[in-house]
C-alpha cells in the first residue's frame, strides 16, 4: 500500500523531504497525477502529493510574469490568463484523452515535463517560458532559481535543467513563467493531396518564409479522415497545414501570401477561427491517436525536419503503424501496434540514422515502460553526467527515483 | 576583488607547462612573451588586469581536450576565452591560469536553410553568423551591441541578449545544440538539429554558466526568415513615468514590439551630441519602438503605437518613413556607449533587471544615489523586458573615483533585487558581480548551483574566482546533514 504524504507549506515540504532522505524512503511525487503513466513506472512506498501548493500569487499582464502554486491547475492558469487577453505561448497540451486521464495538470507539471505544443517551432519550448521556481532538493534543503522578469542570467539557468527533468531533481512548490498576449486572430493554410516528403518540403517553404507561421503540421490521409474538423476531413487525402496568428490585418496578409508561395504544390484552402482552433488542438493533443479504442502504443521523435519523412518510412512496415508530423516535422507522432516491444529497436533504429534526435515512449503499459528504455539511452559520458547532476539534487535517490532512467 | 589565491607551485612551472602544451599544440599556439600576453589581460571591463601565467591558443577540438586532460592531471587552471568583451570579467584572466582561447575556432561549418539552422566553430562573431545567411534572407535573432566583435562562444557562455530579445528571445532561446569539451577532457555533443531534450537540458545549463561548466567548440543556433519589414518610432515624453506608462499600454495592447529602447535626459543629450540624430532634447524621456514583420502588420501596428503614445502624453511622435529614417533614429542609442565615452573619461555599464512597473522609482532613487556618490549617470533601458544599463560617469585617473563609481553601481544593482529584480539581465556575472551574489540568493541556493559545478568540474578548475563568491569544495557540498529520523507531522492528512 502506498502512503501519501501532503505537506501544506513549503516548511512541511522540506521536513517530509528530509524525512525521506534520511530514512532513503522514496517518493513518487504528485501534482494531481494526469502524467503518472509518463516516464518508467516507479514503485515508491510514498507519494508526495503536492497538491496542496495552488493559486495564482502574481499576475502582471503588462510585465508579462504569473506567479503561481506549483500544483495550480492549469485550468485555472489559462482562466486567468484568457482573462487578460494573455496565454502561455508554448501551447501547452491536453493529454488527457491521450492517456485517459481526468484534466491538463497542473502548471509545475507541465513544466516538469517541459511539454510544449505546435507553437513550440515559432515560440520556443516550455522551458523557454519558465522563469523562476522555489523547490526542495532531495537533500532536503530549500533553493530557488531565476526570478519575476524576463530577462536574467544571474546564476546557472536552474529552470532549464528543472524542466524537463521529471521531477528527478527538486519538488518544486512555487513557479513563475512568462505569458505572452494572444493572437488576435488565428488562420490555417492547407494544402492537400501531399505525401510526408512533399508535405514536409510544403511546410519548410512556409518556415522559411517571412510570414512568421505559427504552426507546422502534416497529416497522413488516414489521420486527416478522423479529423473533427469537416474541411479536413472530406478531402480523403494527406494534408500540410501553416498557421499564422496575429493581429488581422497582418494573418490575412501573411494567409495571402502563403497560398501564393504553396501554389505550384497544388490546391489550397484557408481554415478561419473556430476551425483553425480546433484542428490545432488537434494537432496539440495527439487526438489522432486518443479514440477510445485506440490503444496503440505511442511514440514522440523528434528528429531534423528534413529526416522526418525518412523516419516515417523507416517504421511504416511495423504493425498498425500510423504517423503524423508537427513542428514542420521535427516532432513525430507515431502510433504502433506492438504492446509488448513498442517496436523500440525499429524506431530508436530509425532515429540514430538521423544522426540527432530522440524517441520517447510516450503512451504504453506499465510492463512496456519497465521492459525498455522510455527516455532516449544517452551516450555513456552525458549519462555519467547525468548522474553527477542527480547525486548533486538527490544523492540518496528519494524523488522520482528511476522515473527518467534507472538509477536516477 | 579577491581572486583565488594563486598557485605558486604552478607559476614557478610556467616555462615546463608551456613546453608541454606546445607538444599539444604545436606553432604559435602557446603563448608566453609578455607583450604578447599584454592584448590578453581584460576583457571588456577593463577595470581589472592581471597578465595570464600562459595563453593557449588551440586549433582543434582534439588539441582542446587534450589540453583539458592535461590541466585537469596536473591541477592547472584554465579561463576559456572568446573575444574577450565581457562586460562583467568573465574572462579576467588568473596568474596560475590558462587562456584557452579560441579565436582559432572561426568557421562556420555548415548551414542548413532546411532546417533552419548554422553549425558554426565558437570563436565565429556573432554578426559573421547573419552576415553569411542575409542574402537568402535569414539572420541570427540575438543582437549584442558588441556583435561586430564578440564571439558566438561567449554569447553562449554569457546568455547574451540584444535590443530584440523581447520578441526573439536571448541567446538561451535560439540554439539548437552545442559541442562540449569538459574538464575531463571528454567531448559531448549535447542537442543537434532536433528540439527539446531528451534528458536533462544540459544545453540549457550549459547556456550562460559563463565557462565554468565547459569548453564549447561548436555551436548549432537558430536562423529566423528575416522579416520582411521593419519601422520605428520615435517617441519623447516628458516624464520618464509617461515612458514607462506607453511601454505598459502597447504590451497590454496586445504587441511585442521587435525593440523597445528608452533613453534618459543624459543619455539622450550625450548621443545627439555624438551622432545627431535628430533626437528632441527638450524630453525626459525618449522611447525607440520598432515593429517588424509583413508590411501590412508593420503599418497596422505603427498606427496603433502611434496612438498608445498620444494617449499617454508624448510630446513628439515621429514614424520612420524610409530605412535611413529609421537607421538614423537608432544611431544615437546604438551610439549611447560611446557618446558617454566622449562626455567623461571613463564609464561603468551596469546591467540589472527590474519589473518595469518600478522605473520610476528605481530612476528616483538612482537620481539621489548620482548625488550621493558625486557622480553622473545616464541611463539607456531595454525598455520591454526592464534591463537596466546605467552608465556611471567618472575617472580612473581622478583617485578614489573607480571605487565610489563600483559602490554606486553596486547600490544599483542591490537596489534592482529590492523592488524585485536581478543583479544582471545580460551581461552576466562574473567578477563584478560575484560578491553580490547573496543580495539575491542564499547560501543554501547558492550551494546547489556549485553542486552542478561539481558535477562538471569537481576540482574547480575551470574559471574559478567566477560567479561564485564562496568557493566550497566538492566534497563539503556533497555531505549530507542528516535530519531527524521519524515520519514528520503525522497529524498530517495521509491517505
Ligand atoms: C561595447 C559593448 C557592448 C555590449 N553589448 C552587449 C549587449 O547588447 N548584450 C549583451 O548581452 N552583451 C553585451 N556586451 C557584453 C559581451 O559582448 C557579451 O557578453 C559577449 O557574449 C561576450 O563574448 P566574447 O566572445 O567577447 O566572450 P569573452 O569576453 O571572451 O568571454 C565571456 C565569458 O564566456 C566564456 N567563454 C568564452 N568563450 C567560451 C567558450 N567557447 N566556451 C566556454 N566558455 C567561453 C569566458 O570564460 C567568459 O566567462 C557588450 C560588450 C561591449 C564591450
Amino acid at each position: 500500500m502506498t502512503q501519501a504524504l501532503k505537506p501544506e507549506t513549503p516548511a512541511q515540504l522540506l521536513d517530509a523531504i528530509a524525512w525521506a532522505n534520511s530514512d532513503r524512503k522514496p517518493l513518487e511525487l504528485v501534482g494531481t497525477g494526469t502524467k503518472r503513466g509518463l516516464g518508467r513506472p516507479m514503485q515508491t512506498a510514498f507519494t508526495l502529493d503536492l497538491s496542496a501548493f495552488t493559486g495564482i500569487s502574481l499576475h502582471e499582464p503588462a510585465e508579462l510574469v504569473l506567479s503561481a502554486g506549483a500544483a495550480t491547475p492549469m485550468a485555472e492558469v489559462e482562466a486567468a490568463l484568457e482573462a487578460a487577453g494573455q496565454e502561455l505561448a508554448f501551447e501547452p497540451p491536453d493529454f488527457s484523452a491521450l492517456l485517459r486521464v481526468p484534466g491538463m495538470g497542473t502548471l509545475g507539471g507541465v513544466l516538469a515535463a517541459n511539454l510544449s505544443g505546435p507553437r513550440r517551432i515559432k515560440q520556443g519550448a516550455a522551458r523557454d517560458h519558465f522563469l523562476g521556481f522555489e523547490a526542495v532538493s532531495g537533500r532536503g534543503q530549500a533553493f530557488k532559481s531565476g526570478g519575476r522578469v524576463v530577462k536574467n542570467v544571474t546564476g546557472y539557468d536552474l529552470c532549464k535543467l528543472m524542466a524537463g527533468s521529471w521531477g528527478t531533481l527538486g519538488a518544486m512548490h512555487g513557479v513563475t513563467v512568462k505569458v505572452l498576449p494572444r493572437g488576435a486572430k488565428t488562420r490555417t493554410v492547407l494544402l492537400f493531396d501531399v505525401d510526408a516528403a512533399a508535405g514536409i518540403a510544403a511546410l519548410t517553404d512556409g518556415l522559411n518564409s517571412p510570414c512568421e507561421v505559427s504552426g507546422a503540421a502534416w497529416l497522413p490521409a488516414s489521420v486527416a479522415a478522423r479529423s473533427g474538423v469537416d474541411m479536413v476531413a472530406r478531402e480523403g487525402a494527406p494534408v500540410a497545414a501553416l498557421r499564422v496568428e496575429g493581429f488581422g490585418p497582418s494573418v490575412e496578409a501573411r494567409c495571402g501570401m502563403l497560398r501564393a508561395l504553396l501554389k505550384d504544390r497544388g490546391a489550397t484552402e484557408e481554415l478561419h477561427s473556430h476551425r483553425s482552433h480546433a484542428f490545432w488542438r488537434e494537432v496539440r493533443d495527439v487526438a489522432p491517436f486518443a479514440g477510445a479504442d485506440d490503444d496503440r502504443i505511442v511514440w514522440r521523435i523528434s528528429v531534423p525536419p528534413t529526416e522526418a519523412a525518412r523516419v516515417i518510412a523507416a517504421t511504416a512496415g511495423i504493425k498498425g503503424a500510423e504517423a503524423y508530423c508537427d513542428w514542420g516535422g521535427g516532432l513525430i507522432w507515431l502510433a504502433v501496434d506492438a504492446p509488448r516491444t513498442g517496436a523500440d529497436g525499429l524506431v530508436r533504429d530509425a532515429v540514430a540514422t538521423t544522426g540527432s534526435g530522440w524517441a520517447q515512449l510516450f503512451r504504453g503499459g506499465d510492463a512496456l515502460r519497465a521492459a525498455i528504455p522510455v527516455f532516449q539511452p544517452e551516450p555513456a559520458p552525458v549519462a555519467a553526467l547525468t548522474r553527477r547532476i542527480k547525486d548533486g539534487f538527490d544523492p540518496n535517490r528519494v524523488l522520482n527515483p528511476g522515473r527518467m532512467n534507472e538509477g536516477v | 576583488m579577491e581572486m583565488p589565491a594563486p598557485d605558486k607551485g604552478v607559476i614557478a612551472r610556467r616555462a615546463a607547462i608551456a613546453e608541454e602544451l606546445r607538444a599539444i599544440v604545436p606553432g604559435e599556439g602557446v603563448i608566453v612573451d609578455e607583450d604578447e600576453l599584454r592584448p590578453y589581460e581584460s576583457d571588456g571591463l577593463t577595470a581589472y588586469r592581471t597578465l595570464p601565467l600562459i595563453v593557449c591558443l588551440p586549433e582543434t577540438v582534439e588539441q582542446v581536450a587534450a589540453v583539458m586532460r592535461y590541466c585537469k592531471a596536473h591541477g592547472i587552471k584554465i579561463v576559456p576565452r572568446g573575444a574577450g568583451t565581457s562586460l562583467s570579467g568573465g574572462s579576467l584572466p588568473l596568474a596560475d591560469g590558462i587562456i584557452l582561447g579560441l579565436g582559432k575556432f572561426n568557421r562556420i561549418l555548415e548551414v542548413d536553410y532546411d532546417n533552419r539552422c548554422a553549425r558554426v566553430q565558437p570563436g565565429v562573431t556573432n554578426l559573421a553568423i547573419t552576415t553569411a545567411v542575409q542574402a537568402d534572407g535569414f539572420y541570427y535573432a540575438p543582437d549584442p551591441s558588441s556583435q561586430i566583435a564578440c564571439s558566438i562562444g561567449g554569447n553562449v557562455a554569457e546568455n547574451s541578449g540584444g535590443v530584440h530579445c523581447l520578441k526573439y528571445g536571448l541567446t538561451t532561446n535560439n540554439l539548437l545544440g552545442i559541442e562540449l569539451v569538459t574538464m575531463d577532457g571528454e567531448i559531448l555533443r549535447i542537442g543537434g538539429k532536433h528540439l527539446d531534450s531528451a534528458g536533462y537540458d544540459l544545453l540549457g545549463l550549459l547556456t550562460g554558466s559563463e565557462g565554468l561548466l565547459g569548453v564549447v567548440t561548436e555551436v548549432t543556433v537558430r536562423l529566423l526568415p528575416k522579416p520582411s519589414s521593419a519601422r520605428a518610432l520615435l517617441v519623447g515624453f516628458p516624464t520618464s513615468e509617461a515612458a514607462g506608462d506607453c511601454v505598459a499600454g502597447i504590451i497590454a495592447d496586445g504587441i511585442i514590439p521587435g525593440g523597445m529602447e528608452m533613453m534618459d535626459r543624459p543619455a539622450i543629450k550625450a548621443a545627439e551630441a555624438f551622432v545627431q540624430a535628430g533626437y528632441p532634447l527638450d524630453v525626459e524621456a525618449l522611447l525607440i519602438v520598432e515593429l517588424d514583420g509583413p508590411e501590412a502588420e508593420v503599418d497596422h501596428l505603427i498606427e496603433r503605437v502611434r496612438a498608445i503614445a498620444e494617449e499617454k502624453g508624448a510630446v513628439s511622435v515621429r514614424v520612420s518613413e524610409s530605412e535611413e529614417e529609421r537607421a538614423r533614429f537608432w544611431a544615437g542609442r546604438k551610439a549611447a556607449f560611446p557618446a558617454i565615452g566622449r562626455i567623461s573619461p571613463d564609464y561603468y555599464c551596469m546591467d540589472g533587471t527590474i519589473p518595469r512597473g518600478q522605473l520610476p522609482l528605481v530612476l528616483r532613487r538612482m537620481r539621489e544615489l548620482s548625488e550621493h556618490h558625486g557622480l553622473g549617470v545616464a541611463n539607456v533601458f531595454h525598455a520591454g523586458d526592464g534591463n537596466l544599463h546605467p552608465l556611471i560617469m567618472y575617472d580612473a585617473n581622478k583617485p578614489g573615483e573607480l571605487e565610489r563609481a563600483e559602490e554606486f553601481g553596486g547600490d544599483i544593482l542591490k537596489l534592482c533585487v529590492e523592488v524585485g529584480g536581478v543583479l544582471t539581465g545580460e551581461h552576466g556575472v562574473g567578477v563584478e558581480k560575484r560578491d553580490l551574489m547573496g543580495t539575491m540568493f542564499n547560501a543554501d541556493d547558492l550551494a546547489q548551483q556549485q553542486r552542478v559545478k561539481c558535477a562538471f568540474d569537481p576540482d574547480g578548475l575551470l574559471n574559478p574566482g567566477k560567479v561564485f563568491p564562496i568557493l566550497h569544495r566538492c566534497a563539503e557540498l556533497g555531505r549530507m546533514h542528516i535530519h531527524r529520523g521519524q515520519l514528520p507531522f503525522p497529524d498530517l492528512p495521509r491517505f
